[in-house]
């Protein structure tokens, strides 16, 4: 089997750039109700406080924000993951700060924090995710083997998911048990310009560590020893690796929910396209991860249905026959 | 670059793997390290790279350790051929030769890549997915990958056990031309053969020690080998090169003589 040659890489990201841009002014386009665009845009800018202004930067405008930036945090860990343990099944959720960052949510819903604050639900999902971090890196400095590491993230997610379960079962009515249940399907719906300055930091940070590991998940293709023999550090590239997808996907989780699929899938359709190079996977998954979600998130919003369908429901739907479809084309590599 | 291994000592867990080892490569030179399963040679070769800590003693590169080379210089010092290593994305070969130019600087399809690839008899397979190549083919590939990185020296761990006998024939000379070109390999292998005919040194190990070092003929005498190996060997003389069959395990009952049939 010869592999076929990849188009260049560059061209490559304009072109997932440019489409990123096109699905974030249609996801700032599309709403419940019909709005100016451009008239919006020039009060916005001209500093008038009209009803289109308004619409356009209180809720059009970080909704499509956060599904750029969350599925730009979703794609790029995803890719950076499966690399790092060069096993195709990993995903964001492997490291076990989702898990957390949802307990850390569901426990300020659960005690009520959210009906008097409304940011508490991101904040304690930031508080959750920052505990996780803060474990995985610890394990992470001692130089555990990166097998270890993520063993620790899925017993992690078992039991931040168990004790999510348990605030689940000792709800104290059933109507706060389905809030926590569609808030952990996850949703852009209704977050403020506040959201997005919580989140955005993070997710900056995380971005920045994990593609500072490229070359490093280039070598590691040959094993873990073979790369440190090319003079690259396993314990610094875990770090950033862990700690970037930590910070990025902890954020996201906090302010959107846990937005499932996009970090498994978009790793493996575009990862023919940088030509099986880790490195070069992780722009590219990272912009597809932020197509994905812009544009599910506008599905959501024209699929007319009451109650309005979840991000991560849909992410799920369109993405899990897509992905199957793909498969046989994939070759996924596998132990 | 002279590579100085000096009463090195490398544990695992409560065990010594290698024990109190000295032993020295001269740019120039192949030397072959040699010895029974479970000797320690991987061990000590991956102790020579920084894989492994050692327990006591010290390695040099041209006079100076790892730790005062630095990691990222180490990547251009020493290349390191693991054994039956392994391709994890099925990318294509010439960027997965490429890897080996990472140290210096990024993993370019450059001129050093095209040589390794020329050298390791890849060049045909440059296009191919990794994934698509049979046991023997990514071996090759995996050896431009370390020729790539253009190190003064190689280190290789089993580089030929996956070859067939054409190849191996063909690695065999390519490692002792890159010798002979300046290069300091140092590389494990068991055929006695190949180790006798293209190694210039040998480092014959035994449960972790050094039994015996130095040209192939004075280390690979019949004696040696029964007590490394545990297995009597024939030897004879072919085109002025000598070769070294092992033949039967000195445990083992002898069999009955057989009456050949007359014609």
């Amino acid at each position: 089997m010869t592999a076929r040659a990849h188009p260049g890489h560059a061209a490559l990201v304009a072109a997932l750039a440019v489409l990123v841009l096109a699905l974030f002014a249609g996801s700032a386009a599309i709403g419940y109700s019909t709005l100016d665009i451009s008239a919006a845009l020039a009060d916005l800018i001209a500093g008038r406080a009209s009803l289109p202004a308004l619409v356009l930067s209180e809720l059009r405008l970080p909704r499509a924000i956060l599904g750029a930036t969350v599925g730009f945090s979703l794609g790029i860990t995803g890719a950076a993951l499966q690399g790092l343990m060069r096993n195709p099944l990993a995903d964001p959720g492997v490291v076990g700060v989702s898990g957390a960052a949802a307990l850390g949510a569901v426990v300020a819903f659960y005690f009520g924090l959210s009906a008097s604050f409304a940011l508490a639900l991101p904040l304690g999902g930031l508080i959750g995710a920052g505990i996780a971090t803060a474990f995985l890196l610890m394990l992470a400095r001692r130089g555990v083997a990166t097998a270890t590491l993520i063993l620790a993230g899925v017993a992690l997610n078992s039991l931040t998911g168990a004790l999510t379960a348990l605030a689940l079962n000792l709800a104290p009515s059933p109507y706060a048990a389905l809030e926590v249940v569609f808030w952990l399907m996850g949703s852009l719906s209704d977050r403020s310009l506040v959201h997005v300055a919580l989140a955005l930091p993070f997710m900056i940070v995380g971005w920045g560590l994990v593609l500072a590991t490229g070359p490093a998940l280039d070598a590691l293709t040959l094993g873990e020893d073979t790369a440190t023999s090319l003079g690259f550090s396993l314990s610094r590239t875990r770090l950033l690796v862990v700690g970037g997808a930590a910070a990025a996907v902890g954020a996201s989780v906090a302010v959107a929910g846990a937005i499932g699929f996009v970090g498994l899938v978009v790793p493996h359709l575009m990862r023919p396209l940088a030509g099986n190079r880790p490195g070069r996977l992780l722009l590219l998954s990272g912009l597809a991860g932020a197509a994905l979600t812009l544009g599910a998130d506008i599905a959501v919003r024209l699929i007319p249905t009451r109650p309005e369908l979840k991000l991560g429901v849909v992410t799920a739907i369109i993405g899990a026959p897509f992905f199957l479809a793909m498969l046989r084309r994939l070759k996924v590599e596998g132990e | 670059m002279i590579l100085d291994v000096l009463q090195v000592s490398v544990a695992r867990g409560k065990a010594r793997v290698v024990r109190d080892l000295s032993v020295q490569a001269q740019p120039g030179e192949l030397l072959g390290l040699i010895g029974p399963n479970g000797a320690g040679k991987t061990s000590l070769l991956r102790a020579l790279c920084g894989l492994e800590p050692l327990a006591s003693g010290r390695v040099t590169y041209g006079g100076r350790t790892l730790a005062e080379i630095g990691r990222r210089a180490g990547g251009r010092t020493l290349a390191y051929l693991a054994q039956g290593g392994r391709i994890h994305w099925p990318a294509r070969v010439d960027q997965v030769v490429a890897l080996g130019r990472l140290p210096h600087g990024a993993a370019q399809v450059d001129a050093a890549v095209f040589r390794a690839m020329a050298a390791a008899d890849v060049m045909h397979l440059r296009d191919r997915a990794a994934g698509a190549l049979s046991g023997g083919e990514r071996a090759r590939v995996l050896l431009a990958r370390a020729l790539a990185v253009e190190a003064p020296v190689l280190l290789a761990d089993e580089p030929v056990a996956a070859l067939d006998p054409y190849h191996q024939l063909q690695a065999m000379e390519l490692l002792r031309d890159l010798a002979r070109a300046g290069t300091n390999v140092v590389m494990v292998l068991h055929d006695l053969t190949l180790a006798a005919r293209f190694c210039d040194r040998l480092a014959l190990m035994t449960d972790g020690t050094l039994l015996a070092a130095g040209p192939p003929a004075e280390v690979l005498t019949p004696e040696r080998v029964a007590k490394a190996y545990g297995v009597t060997v024939e030897t004879g003389v072919r085109e002025g090169e000598r070769f070294v069959l092992p033949w039967r395990r000195c445990d083992a009952t002898p069999p009955v003589p057989q009456e050949l049939p007359r014609s």
